[in-house]
């Protein structure tokens, strides 16, 4: 069976057989995942403090370590002095080194967003020149997009670049934000509208040009050891051989650049998460309160139990979507495009599945880190303990690399605009639908397996979204944009879509290895996924429906919608403690 | 110089202990395995160390069955040039240390390096039969090796202070805290280990003199129990009755 394009999950199957599930790491991944995870145990988890004071000279020099262990080059292609690994395998690294609080942002931040757009937009020069110091960390690289007056709205920036009498040089003038290492970078990948251009062109800027101020460090909320300064450009001299790409592609090279951010995201917040669910087992299985640990209570056996059930989920959606992207990447390859034009096919295709992980990897770990503090109680509150900072340094994932908000909106935009290029076919399973509620419905099952009420449940999640979305499409046609309120109800029933079918999916796989004796907890943590799952996508649902629907209409929408939410009842309170069970039998988190 | 470090796996520190067929046999289910600390920390990197200064080569050897390779990997990745893996059932210390001894005497090495003890079963007692069997000195409980030419200078804390002891190579030592600094394998290290030369070789004829009975976990703690200031002779009575102590 051929793998489902960007967005056909929503109207196709995929096959348990065709999905990469995190149980599949072989030797090498597992070998640079306990790397990762020795290097923040080592030089980060016990330097915490320090780093958050933002001491002098500490961050660059936990970057150097790192590049000395080549942890900054590992997807990095070898011609370029890195050492070639495949998405996976670097998302892998990606999400160990997440659960490194700031020490992860400056990381992400130097391998992404600040090494990417000039390895994959660069010329052969320039990828030369920059590429193999990025990847040593010989070089640190920031990324400068957003401006005070250009936020979500990052093509209205100011910042101007002009050509210099002799033709030598851009002159650029402008002031950029929330700069993210710019207190140590000595690469500035900045984005600036030449003349009176109307998209913005990318430059990679050397901090030894001159003409670059830094504002002191911005005090936030959390990722205190974040350097995040404001940037001033005046007649900041950059060789013309520096502009990144083509005149006026910084707008696009922006927006692969943060396709690829979004997902990276997700799997930083993955690893947090894991981190945070681990302080809380500890706690739970040594506080002691009326003379039994906490974690013998029902109500604290649910927080662990939905902690890791959310966090299984992203993983199972993390991985499925990695696998996705480097199956593209090496289709595109085998096609005769080079690497880094194949990644960026290859990333753009899935960008509605890396919105989808970029929202629901930073909300899982929001919770995650808000009922650590909880199962801490005041020791949670303290800055003593370890799960404050936890939960202040998670609240940025839900704003930076788009907020979640503009992701929601990208979700529906992004599949209805390739349902109008022709790419997805959503009318005809749409109209289809339309049919079926018509229809009596069909009480017939051929099933019964441990998962096949879930498997069934998740064929009607899809037809209650074609239904929702497709009748909102064709009632508000080009309004739609302006309801936002439905798009986010939409777009949460199709996170919560994707989310429930990866954990299907990675459930069933697993079985199929093993049998089903070896994973009841992943059985229990999928049937409680998508139990609940129902409930949320049938109350997005009614909610989208009601604000656009009338009479009849009305009625047998929300008929259809009850129909295509019904699940059979479950124990949930069993299930999740049977979960919880596992979590402190082992004391950590072991799915 | 020709160095030898003896690799045994062991299960990782957060893994939980438990046991299968009455008590006999320990549970591996979903057990994590490392290489075991002393080794790696301590015997291991202190190998290389010398290796980096003095040249030759660092060969790791470790009797047990296939399920011992992703940790001889890692120890490769660490650094390792090449590795042995006896084929063999690591059934007691004088099996593992008869199966070392046996291949060392067609290979000769001139320092055999071992972990002071393994984290499970805190034996302690391969290096000195290895050394025995093959009728070298053994220095045990080393934290510092230097080598000068033939010989080698090491350090051993006992009680209330350092001993420094001196031998000819070839020897045998364990190692201790303090012999060498970790290190964590980098990219390069984890790449090549895929393809340094790991030789499976059979297992030779080897005693198993002991036997384990049964395993036990300790007793959980029990709870603090408050006696009143005015009541030592309860105090007594308890120390003497139920903890039996006194």
């Amino acid at each position: 069976m051929k793998a489902l394009k960007g967005g056909e999950f929503l109207i196709k199957k995929t096959l348990p057989e065709q999905v990469f599930i995190p149980e599949e790491f072989d030797e090498e991944q597992k070998m640079i995942a306990e790397t990762c995870q020795s290097f923040l145990e080592q030089e980060v988890f016990p330097n915490l403090d320090r780093i958050d004071a933002l001491e002098e000279g500490l961050m660059p020099s936990l970057l150097d370590k790192a590049g000395e262990l080549g942890l900054l080059g590992i997807s990095i292609p070898e011609e370029y002095g890195g050492f070639g690994k495949d998405f996976i395998t670097g998302m892998l690294a990606n999400e160990k080194l997440g659960a490194g609080h700031s020490f992860a942002v400056a990381q992400a931040a130097h391998n992404g967003i600040g090494t990417l757009p000039i390895l994959y937009f660069g010329n052969e020069e320039q990828k030369k020149k920059y590429i193999p110091k990025l990847a040593s960390g010989a070089l640190k690289a920031s990324y400068c997009l957003t401006e005070p007056g250009a936020g979500s709205d990052a093509n209205s920036g100011k910042t101007k670049a002009t050509l210099s009498s002799d033709g030598k040089h851009w002159i650029l003038n402008g002031q950029k934000m929330w700069i993210t290492n710019a207190g140590f970078a000595d690469i500035f990948t900045v984005f600036a509208k030449i003349d009176n251009d109307e998209n913005l062109s990318a430059f990679i800027v050397e901090k030894s040009y001159g003409g670059i101020e830094l504002n002191p460090e911005e005090k936030k909320m959390g990722i205190k050891g974040s350097s995040t300064r404001q940037v001033f450009f005046t007649n900041c001299q950059i060789p013309v051989e520096n502009l990144l790409g083509q005149r006026q592609e910084g707008f696009k090279i922006a927006l692969y650049i943060l396709n690829i951010g979004r997902i990276k995201l997700a799997g930083a917040a993955l690893g947090g998460a894991k981190e945070a669910i681990n302080q809380s087992i500890k706690y739970a299985v040594e506080r002691e309160q009326f003379g039994r640990i906490i974690g013998k209570y029902g109500a604290i056996k649910y927080k662990l139990a939905e902690q890791a059930i959310r966090t299984f989920a992203l993983d199972s959606a993390l991985y499925r979507c990695s696998s996705s992207v480097q199956n593209a990447i090496k289709e595109e390859i085998e096609n005769g495009k080079n690497k880094q034009e194949a990644s960026l096919t290859g990333i753009k295709e899935y960008a509605v599945e890396a919105a989808i992980l970029k929202i629901f990897g930073s909300e899982v770990l929001d919770y995650v880190v808000d009922e650590a503090v909880q199962i801490y109680g005041g020791m949670g509150y303290s800055a003593e303990g370890p799960v404050e900072r936890a939960y202040r340094d998670s609240r940025i994932n839900r704003i930076f690399e788009g907020t979640n908000e503009i992701n929601r909106m990208l979700i529906v935009d992004m599949l209805l605009k390739k349902a109008m290029k022709g790419e997805l076919d959503l009318l005809t399973p749409a109209m289809a639908v339309t049919k079926e509620l018509m229809s009596i419905p069909d009480f017939s099952s051929t099933e019964n397996t441990t998962l096949s009420e879930e498997k069934k449940v998740l064929a009607n999640f899809k037809k209650a979204i074609l239904m929702t979305a497709g009748a909102a499409a064709q009632k508000l046609m080009a309004n739609l944009a302006k309801e936002q309120e439905i798009i986010m109800n939409i777009s949460d029933m199709i996170i919560d879509l994707y989310v429930s079918e990866s954990v299907l999916l990675r459930t069933e796989k697993l079985i199929a290895k093993n049998g089903e004796q070896a994973y009841q907890e992943q059985i229990a943590i999928a049937k409680v996924f998508i139990y609940d799952a129902a409930d949320r996508i049938a109350k997005a649902g009614k909610d989208a429906i009601n604000s656009f629907a009338e009479g009849d209409e009305q009625r047998m929408m929300l008929m259809g919608l009850k129909r295509f939410t019904k699940i059979n009842s479950i124990n949930a309170k069993e299930y999740r403690r049977s979960i919880s069970d596992k979590l402190m039998q082992n004391t950590k988190f072991c799915f | 110089m020709k160095l030898l470090v003896c690799i045994s796996k062991a299960p990782d520190t957060t893994s939980k202990i438990s046991f299968t067929e009455n008590n006999t046999k320990f549970n591996e289910a979903g057990v994590q395995y490392i290489i075991n600390p002393y080794d790696e920390w301590y015997a291991l990197v202190r190998a290389l160390e010398l290796k980096e200064t003095l040249g030759g080569t660092v060969t790791t050897i470790t009797v047990g069955k296939a399920d011992n390779e992703p940790t001889i990997r890692k120890a490769l990745a660490i650094g390792a040039d090449d590795a042995v893996r006896i084929d063999a059932e690591a059934s007691d210390a004088l099996a593992v240390a008869k199966q070392i001894a046996d291949y060392v005497k067609n290979n000769s090495y001139d320092i055999i390096f071992c972990g002071k003890e393994t984290i499970d079963y805190n034996g302690s007692q391969v290096g000195g039969m290895i050394a025995e069997l093959l009728d070298l000195s053994y220095v045990s409980l080393a934290s510092k090796l230097e080598v000068n030419g033939n010989t080698a200078t090491l350090e051993r804390d006992i009680q209330g202070g350092k001993e420094v002891v001196e031998t000819n190579i070839p020897f045998v030592v364990s190692c201790a805290k303090g012999m060498a600094e970790a290190r964590i394998p980098n990219m390069r290290g984890i790449m090549a280990a895929r393809t340094k030369p790991l030789q499976v070789l059979p297992g030779s004829e080897a005693p198993k003199l002991t036997e384990i009975v049964a395993y036990s976990l300790l007793p959980e703690k029990a709870g603090c129990k408050f006696i009143d200031a005015e009541n030592p002779g309860e105090l007594f009575q308890l120390l003497h009755n139920e903890a039996k102590v006194i």
